[in-house]
């Protein structure tokens, strides 16, 4: 598949992945959701990638689904919405969440709509200090989707959950980073270096081991305490067998740098 | 030497069969059938395996059975079809029999699983009988083995839309007793194995009869059965051990007579 609406590659372990519709704020239709997909898919079987970067092109991050995609004249049969969330909004955030490996989110402007909650399903959001997010769904009679009524409470509370999702008023990212809605704010100009660093940084790290840590974190949501105390003793399990833990012990005993392979 | 069936036995007393089919998601072709119900003879008939576990791959523990066999056959040639007589030797195997379940089980795959006893799965295995899908319906069990796991309502939805059910769902139903971490599927089945391993195989043996029988007799008939069976058990050198290694306040060692 040759990408059209995306920007992507992977390289030295950092898989980049940029939307790019900049003429429509990165606005999803459907070439860009299977070009997405495919992306992602690629990713998920590469052997070399041990991180994920995804950003926008342009000045937005993504203003959510395109609505000129959409069928909506009047006398036009109703649309079913939860069509395209099962068929692909779903699908792009739990695949988010379920790599294993880890997901940095650069948001290098407005994030709107599905836009805003897509985010959220990655692991390490920085974002530029014009950028900003709004739970736009509220101003069309929609309901946030893409996980964003779950997330949301889990990450600023209730309150201010509600408050975004009711009123889709515009939530600046430096008042993002005091909610703890995203990791944090970095000038514009420096936004993709920064996400660019990071990502290099992560994939030197022992990445097989980070997989376990986003598994066991992801899971704590829904878990008990008990349940997540016999979730981290299997990870572990898993995670002391990797040859990144024997690495890590080895360097560490022998004061030198380790040199970790990701598994 | 069974072509799509490798067997360890990694610990003492167990036996781990793994279906080994990859390019065809360990599809149920009939020579492996035929290698799985001899492979569980062999482990009937050695005393020193007293429990089995019988996995597939990390992506599938089987995705169905042959279909391009199966189109093969017609009307006379599925009356003698031969794998009902391997399914009828799977199903009566009488050893503890543990099922560890990551990726699809699916038709004949799903029925595979009901054969088990105990069934531990990775956490995105997928349970499904799609048979209604290719314009037939489950041949091994998948009606009536799926009914009794799960009851009517669910039953009748898996076999009539043939849409699979999560590993979350299909533990709420009672299809299978643990999820695990997928990587660790094998790991506890082994363990659970290791457990039923240093038991008394005599009233191992039994009680899982006796358990068989609850699914398929009437509840007089059941417990007659489970009386006579408590009561053979009090003829054995190891129902003696038991009870004193208990009062002794030591682990039991038996004997299996």
């Amino acid at each position: 598949m040759t990408f059209e609406h995306i920007v992507f590659s992977i390289e030295d372990g950092v898989a980049f992945l940029a939307l790019n519709r900049p003429e429509q704020l990165n606005s999803f239709n459907t070439q860009m959701h299977l070009e997405v997909r495919e992306a992602l898919k690629q990713v998920r079987q590469s052997s070399e990638a041990r991180v994920l970067l995804l950003t926008g092109e342009g000045r937005g991050f993504c203003a959510g689904q395109d609505l000129s995609d959409r069928n909506v004249a009047p006398g036009a049969a109703m649309p079913d919405l939860g069509e395209s969330i099962d068929k692909f909004y779903n699908p792009l955030v739990r695949t988010l969440r379920d790599l294993p490996l880890p997901v940095i989110c650069a948001v290098n402007g407005v994030a709107a709509g599905a836009g805003a909650n897509i985010p959220l399903a990655c692991d390490l959001v920085l974002a530029a200090r014009s950028a900003s997010f709004i739970q736009a769904f509220c101003k069309i009679g929609l309901v946030p989707d893409s996980g964003g009524t779950w997330l949301l409470p889990r990450l600023v509370g209730m309150a201010r959950a509600k408050a975004l999702a009711m009123l889709g008023e515009r939530l600046c990212a430096e008042q993002a980073e005091r909610w703890g809605l995203i990791h944090r704010v970095v000038d514009d100009a420096e936004l993709r270096d920064e996400a660019l660093a990071l990502a290099r940084h992560l994939a030197s790290q022992p990445t097989y081991g980070l997989a376990l840590i986003k598994r066991s974190l992801n899971a704590s949501f829904d878990n008990g305490f008990d349940q997540q105390l016999e979730l981290e003793r299997d990870l572990q399990r898993l995670a002391g067998r990797s040859e990144d833990y024997r690495e890590g012990v080895s360097a560490f005993m022998n004061k030198r740098t380790p040199a970790f392979k990701g598994r | 030497m069974p072509r799509f069936i490798d067997v360890q036995a990694p610990e003492h007393g167990v036996r781990l069969l793994t279906l080994q089919r990859p390019e065809a998601l360990n599809a149920l072709c009939t020579e492996l059938l035929a290698e799985l119900a001899s492979a569980l003879a062999e482990a009937e008939a050695d005393p020193t395996t007293r429990a089995v576990v019988i996995t597939g791959s990390r992506k599938a523990f089987a995705a169905g059975a042959d279909i391009r066999e199966m189109a093969e056959r017609d009307l006379v040639g599925i009356l003698n079809d031969p794998r009902v007589a391997h399914w009828q030797r799977i199903a009566a195997f009488c050893k503890p029999l543990i099922a560890a379940v990551n990726g699809y089980a699916l038709g004949g795959g799903c029925e595979l699983v009901m054969c088990a006893d105990i069934v531990i799965a990775g956490e995105d295995a997928r349970f499904g009988q799609p048979e209604i899908n290719l314009g037939i319906m489950p041949g091994a069990g998948g009606t009536q083995r799926l009914l009794r796991a799960v009851g009517k309502p669910l039953a009748m939805q898996m076999v009539l839309t043939g849409e699979a059910i999560t590993a979350r769902h299909a533990l709420q139903a009672g299809l299978i007793s643990e999820i695990t971490q997928p990587e660790l599927a094998v790991e506890r089945a082994l363990q659970v194995a290791r457990s039923i391993a240093a038991k008394a195989p005599l009233a191992v043996r039994l009680a899982k009869e006796a358990l068989l029988k609850a699914g398929d007799s009437d509840l007089a008939s059941g417990l007659r059965f489970e009386r006579h069976a408590f009561t053979v058990l009090a003829g054995t050198a190891d129902r003696d051990e038991g009870i004193r290694a208990f009062q002794e306040k030591r682990p039991a060692q038996f004997k299996g007579c």
